[in-house]
């Protein structure tokens, strides 16, 4: 049986699993204005966000590429981008990159239009209600799984995440990788100490080396001013719920990427160029991750999760799955995949694996994970640079 | 989890003297193990690899017998060692 989920044809070749009308600030002064017109268009959600002024460089860089992917990415039907007027990033700028995408953009600053934001808001939902309507029109058509990018995430882990969650997690990676289909590993701080086991997957000499250069730059920088990465590893938590060194603890958080070989390392947010396993360099917050990943252009993305973490995001349905029977008891509402009867029922992680690629079956064709129907939509920009504490003298 | 791994993670806490079966053998608890954490499977000398998943997760810096926790006070990172001796 050909494995195949149900999705919305987009341009250029896209398929997306939700149908959604995004209404994006360009800038954090218009926040309200955004929440406001997609509080009255049905199927619509505002991306707010706390930057698009007063940034520069590789930070101002991020969070255009990042707005413009999430805007971009297949769940999205169209997009009315707003502006203030007088920010960095202006309503303009972020459209043209949208645009590239080919679906429907319209952009506006609440400054040009006489009435304020009262009259920006219903600009803003009389645009929104009219690609609703069109939005509307599509029907769901079958896809095969080559079409799809899943981000692998975990949050709020514990010591049984690891042998649990994660290699099922891993199990359905590689099934959507040999359909055809792409798989994203963000939270480089995570991997750290399991940099040859992942250089020895990589497809080529070229990028066992990417993986080696960018963990090592990294990890060689930050200890010039004064942060050792490699010594914060494993938390006392992480200690006290039985993981004794940084290995053992990024063995069960590479798990989530199974067995396939490495296609190469992207740039945060930044949009595979081919099928197969990526790995992003992000450095490990759920939110930031997650952001980055569905700015990438995933559809979907998986997060395990031991002690609990209910967040999602605007654009791509996050299914949690957790191993760990008294949070799946008493956070129920915010697990989709109980994975605890390994433990408690003597399951095998396969039969876990199996359960959870149903569910990512049922998710794509348009079944609701708990945080969308729970409301879960933040986004996180990584800040890449920050004044250096160093800088300042006070 | 593999079958080169000279540890195990319990899935449930188990009390002292308990025996467990793993791969067809039968070791006996030396203390009480609570869950997530591991349990030697064989005697380990000091300076041996602790390997979980079939990957090396440690290395004993004391000497481990069978049905010992394998911890903090046993094991260190073997990664770490190694950077350092670089």
């Amino acid at each position: 049986m050909t494995e195949e989920f149900m999705g919305f044809p987009r341009p250029k070749g896209q398929v997306g699993i939700r149908n959604k009308i995004v209404i994006l600030p360009s800038v954090i002064c218009v926040n309200h204005v955004a929440q406001q017109i997609a509080k009255k268009v049905e199927n619509s959600v505002a991306i707010t966000h706390p930057l698009g002024c007063g940034q520069f460089g590789h930070d101002f860089n991020y969070t255009i590429k990042t707005l413009a992917g999430l805007a971009t990415n297949p769940n999205v039907f169209g997009v009315v981008v707003v502006g203030l007027g007088c920010e960095n990033l202006t309503s303009k700028k972020l459209a043209r990159q949208i645009k590239r995408a080919k679906k429907p953009v319209e952009f506006y600053d609440v400054q040009e239009i006489k009435g304020g934001t009262i009259a920006a808001i219903e600009k803003g939902v009389e645009i929104g209600k009219k690609m609703r309507e069109e939005s509307s029109e599509l029907k769901r058509e079958p896809f095969d799984f080559s079409n799809l990018i899943l981000g692998l995430e975990c949050g709020g882990s514990d010591s049984i995440s690891g042998i649990t969650a994660n290699p099922a997690v891993g199990i359905v990676s590689d099934k959507i990788v040999n359909l055809g289909g792409t798989s994203i590993l963000p939270e480089f701080t995570e991997w750290i100490g399991t940099e040859h086991l992942l250089m020895k997957r990589a497809v080529d000499q070229n990028i066992a080396d990417k993986i080696h250069s960018v963990m090592n730059s990294f990890l060689e920088n930050t200890m010039k001013i004064g942060i050792d990465f490699r010594g914060v590893q494993p938390t006392p938590g992480n200690i006290a719920g039985g993981l004794t060194t940084i290995e053992e603890k990024s063995l069960g958080t590479i798990a989530k990427a199974g067995k396939a070989p490495i296609q190469g390392v992207l740039e945060y947010s930044e949009a595979p160029k081919k099928k197969g396993l990526w790995l992003m360099f992000e450095p490990g917050l759920d939110v930031e991750s997650m952001t980055g990943l569905a700015a990438a252009g995933a559809q979907v993305i998986i997060m395990t999760t031991g002690r609990g973490s209910p967040t999602g995001n605007p654009v791509s349905p996050v299914i949690k799955i957790c191993g760990n029977p008294k949070t799946c008891d008493w956070m129920k509402c915010n697990i989709d995949v109980d994975a605890s009867s390994i433990i408690t029922e003597n399951k095998s992680v396969d039969d876990v694996a199996q359960i959870l690629w149903k569910k990512l079956i049922e998710v794509c064709n348009g079944e609701q994970t708990q945080a969308e129907v729970l409301g879960f939509e933040d986004i996180a920009i990584w800040r890449v640079m920050n004044f250096p504490f160093s800088a300042f003298k006070i | 989890m593999n079958s080169e791994d000279n540890c195990a993670t319990a899935l449930a806490t188990i009390s002292k003297d308990a025996e467990i079966e793993i791969n067809g053998n039968r070791i006996k608890l030396n203390e009480d193990i609570e869950i997530g954490h591991k349990i030697a499977l064989k005697d380990l000398k000091k300076g041996d690899l602790i390997k979980k998943y079939g990957e090396i997760i440690g290395i004993a810096i004391i000497d481990i017998k069978a049905g010992d926790w394998i911890h903090t006070h046993n094991i260190k990172s073997h990664y770490l060692e190694k950077i350092k001796n670089d």
